[in-house]
């Protein structure tokens, strides 16, 4: 996506191009983000709406295993700070530095998706799927449209890692950096919501 | 290996549907024959179909959208006169479950593949060249939007031939639209069609307003841009924030078809009064996100044949911003009857009434616009002039709508499809042709044909008045929507004047045509040869037409709201600048083609639960996209000696236009323009 068309203004233009060509791709970016935090949103109130519509089924309170979901976060709320980490390293020009956070950056978030999975594979095992009750069903799509994002924020990092290899932190590069920092982070916040609205009141309510 | 596929798919006993079935196939057929005939392939394929360039995108938006017309208009004409015969024991020649998917694909293609496309085929065309930019900020991004709209283009025509499309009405209300109810793959396909399409619709919105708000020529203020520019941030912003609720809405529709989910069946919890709500979160807004660019256009034509600046341009902007935010608290009124309370229906009763303020305010801004000045009876002048009419009408009936009371009798009436028909032909079509004909000589280089214009706009209007006013009256008389048939004989006078309005519409359609084959016949009488052939306000009119690739050698400034207009009482058009530079462009890509292609047939599969096959093109869908970010070799430079050339033949056919001694005049200031290597 490395076409932006620039409007240079002076003689000297190439590099002060590439800067203004930086700054508006993340601020598309941005925007991307927001309609992507509108998405969230639209899937929380869902979750609002349907949250005692049990059914029959089970509760919250009855499902819930707040151990596992807290090592969850700590994997993902770790993985913001080591990306943040990869960032100075960006600014610093130091490949190895940033390649090496990101793999840990990489691994935690990896575990993050993994104790989900775990999670998602026990309540099936045990017959709380998404299609036992309308609670059920926003439960599992809002979480696992979270851990959708997760899993692709780890293939853009795999190939932004392969990326970084092939051609060094160069303009296009660090720009997809900041662009996959920003959506990291995101992510980060929403999970702190999940945490909070589907699984702490979830336990507290159920 | 095949899903739920089978040969059985294919309608054959349907003679209505095969004939169409034969029709189009036939057309792509002469089609596809010409391209090879006159050895076009190559041309298409690495001057438009990989074009990155938003001019030509725009065209090619314009173009699927006056097929899709077609395509709507048949099925309206249908329905119209199904209606004038289907009385009492006459049961007319269409069976209702035929019917029921001629209505749905109306309001789908007319909104979702009419409406929208030309809108952003407008967009497009006008708003990079308005705001004095080179291109949109993602061309390659614009080029993916563009084929994801075609992929659900292609899959709502295959649901004809291959298949059946939903019974279920536009929208798709469940528990209807549930597996249960609906289970063949008609609402399948109206889910992927609308969910790849709408992708691409929001890629759209993010592209143009990152555009506008980082692109604009230097000088250009917010409150200096063109009201078309305007109207088209408004929009953008609309999509940016309600495109994502249609993507989920459906997405869960689709996880209760798919997975068996609860979240708007009628068991287990699930709750379908939801999806009306999430749909018209959507859905209000998406009326705004169509009618504000058409607004837009109606600015630009009535200043420029008015010769006038507009009329209170701040109270415009304003006016657009507030029905913008307006919108979003409107949407309950669709359905008043869901039983909320009396205060929450009596709070989206009055925020409905409150938008016909900034409405009002606008229409008195072209009024005024007008008052005094030297109109000139153009094409896109009656258009306005039949919008300002026709449009003021169907607002009032929209008011009266928005009073719950009134509302709960006229509810799902014919009263209601005669309003928003209202507004959406008095509004959206009339304000999407106006911007048709006024923009036209800017793509192309030459203009319309006035006469068959003009004819055109005299059939659709008064088409229109016929074809929609009985509807009004007969809501009065308890005619609801969408029957295939009825038992009151008192109905049918109505219908068949409405049917006879249908008629005459389809000659509005079909001398549109005309203008087109007759002006492309006679486009040497009428070139535009100075690139200002309605000697108008804005930026894209400073440049020749068809602009060059890159839209303007020399980047303008751009210092007041009419800048174009500024420049030419200062005498400096054409602009010649002292020296030319080099100027960056992105290069066309295929890839854009090849992720509309896998999306196709993604959709396709996971319509038919051709799983295997899906997963294969979703994995197209991404590789591509990894390829696409490991490409570097994805821009260039024009040099200056191809630019030198370029505008000194525009140069060239300006003087011979008799625009000599402005030209002479700029160039004796200037000198001839010097170039840098």
């Amino acid at each position: 996506m490395a076409t932006d068309v620039l409007n240079s203004h002076d003689a000297h233009a190439h590099e002060h191009e590439h800067h203004d060509a930086t700054k508006t791709k993340v601020f598309g970016f941005w925007i991307y983000i927001m309609s992507d935090c509108i998405l969230f949103a639209t899937l929380f109130a869902t979750f609002a709406v349907l949250s005692h519509n049990f059914a029959g089924g089970p509760t919250g309170k009855d499902i819930f295993e707040l151990k596992g979901v807290l090592v969850e976060t700590f994997c993902l709320l770790f993985s913001s700070i080591t990306y943040g980490f990869a960032m100075l390293g960006m600014k610093a020009g130091k490949k190895q530095a940033v390649q090496f956070w990101l793999a840990v950056t990489f691994v935690l978030g990896a575990c993050f998706v993994g104790l989900e999975l775990k999670e998602f594979h026990h309540l099936v095992v045990e017959g709380h799927g998404w299609w036992q009750s309308a609670f059920l069903s926003s439960f599992f799509t809002l979480v696992s449209t979270h851990g959708l994002h997760v899993s692709c924020g780890l293939i853009w990092m795999a190939i932004m890692m392969i990326q970084i290899q092939r051609s060094g932190l160069n303009e296009t590069n660090n720009m997809r950096l900041m662009c996959l920092s920003l959506f990291w982070h995101f992510l980060d916040i929403v999970w702190i919501c999940v945490f909070t609205f589907v699984y702490l009141l979830g336990v507290l309510h159920g | 290996m095949l899903g739920k596929l089978t040969l059985s798919a294919i309608p054959f006993d349907n003679h209505i549907v095969m004939g169409a079935v034969a029709f189009i196939l036939l057309g792509g057929v002469a089609v596809l024959a010409a391209i090879t005939y006159y050895g076009k392939w190559g041309y298409l394929w690495k001057e438009w179909l990989t074009s990155v360039d938003h001019k030509k995108i725009g065209v090619m938006y314009i173009a699927v959208a006056m097929v899709m017309l077609l395509r709507g208009f048949s099925d309206a004409i249908m329905m119209r006169a199904q209606q004038a015969v289907a009385e009492g024991a006459s049961q007319g020649y269409l069976p209702p479950h035929h019917y029921d998917q001629i209505f749905t694909a109306h309001g789908v293609i007319m909104i979702f593949f009419m409406a929208m496309p030309f809108m952003v085929g407008l967009m497009n065309i006008a708003v990079p060249l308005q705001i004095g930019a080179r291109d949109v900020a993602f061309p390659f991004m614009n080029s993916v939007s563009f084929w994801l709209f075609v992929v659900g283009v292609v899959l709502v025509n295959l649901s004809l031939g291959v298949g059946e499309f939903a019974k279920t009405g536009w929208l798709a209300y469940p528990p209807l639209s549930e597996l249960k109810y609906s289970p063949g793959v008609g609402v399948d396909y109206y889910i992927w069609s609308l969910q790849i399409a709408g992708v691409g619709t929001l890629l759209t919105g993010i592209n143009f307003f990152v555009t506008i708000i980082k692109m604009r020529a230097p000088g250009m203020g917010l409150m200096k841009m063109p009201v078309f520019t305007w109207a088209s941030l408004c929009t953008n912003m609309l999509i940016i924030a309600v495109f994502p609720v249609l993507t989920v809405t459906l997405a869960l529709l689709t996880l209760d078809r798919y997975m068996g989910m609860h979240f708007f069946t009628n068991a287990l919890g699930g709750d379908m009064m939801m999806y009306v709500n999430l749909i018209w979160i959507w859905g209000h807004p998406e009326v705004y996100i169509l009618i504000l660019p058409a607004f837009g256009v109606f600015s630009e034509v009535i200043a420029t044949f008015s010769k006038k600046p507009l009329f209170g341009y701040t109270s415009m902007v304003y006016a657009t911003m507030a029905i913008a935010v307006l919108s979003f608290v409107v949407w309950l009124h669709h359905f008043f009857t869901m039983g909320s309370g009396g205060d929450v229906n009596a709070f989206f009763g009055i925020m409905t009434m409150i938008i016909a303020i900034p409405t009002g305010v606008k229409i008195f801004n072209w009024l005024f616009t007008m008052f005094r000045g030297r109109v000139e009876m153009t094409t896109p002048v009656l258009w306005t002039l039949g919008f300002m009419v026709t449009f003021t009408i169907g607002g009032m009936t929209g008011v009266l709508l928005a009073v719950p009371g009134a509302d709960f009798v006229l509810h799902n009436s014919l009263f209601l499809i005669a309003h928003f028909h209202n507004v959406i032909i008095g509004g959206v079509v009339f304000g999407y042709l106006a911007g048709f004909s006024y923009w036209f000589p800017k793509a192309f280089g030459f203009k319309l044909n006035e006469t068959w214009g003009k004819r055109a706009f005299w059939c659709w209007l008064i088409g229109f008045y016929f074809a929609f006013m009985p509807l009004y009256y007969l809501g009065f008389m308890g005619m609801t929507r969408r029957l295939d048939h009825y038992d009151n004989p008192a109905f049918q006078p109505y219908l068949i004047v409405a049917c006879f309005g249908a008629v005459i519409i389809m000659f509005g359609i079909i001398f549109q045509l005309v203008q087109l084959y007759v002006s492309i016949r006679d486009r040497e009488q009428n070139l535009d040869l100075t690139g200002d052939p309605w000697d108008a306000r804005t930026l894209e009119w400073s440049v020749s037409s068809p602009p060059p690739f890159y839209n303007f050698a020399d980047v303008p400034v751009a210092g007041e709201i009419d800048s174009f207009w500024a420049m030419k009482q200062r005498g400096e058009y054409p602009h010649v600048p002292r020296e030319y530079k080099r100027i960056h462009m992105p290069k066309n890509t295929g890839v854009g083609v090849f992720i509309g292609a896998f999306s196709l047939v993604f959709g396709f599969a996971m319509i038919w639960y051709i799983w295997w096959l899906a997963i294969v093109s979703f994995l197209g869908i991404a590789g591509s996209m990894i390829f696409r970010s490991f490409q570097t070799d994805v821009d260039y430079y024009v040099e200056v000696e191809e630019i030198e050339k370029i505008e000194s033949e525009w140069l060239e056919k300006v003087r011979s236009a008799g625009k000599k001694s402005m030209a002479e005049s700029t160039l004796a200031e200037n000198g001839e323009p010097q170039v840098a290597h």
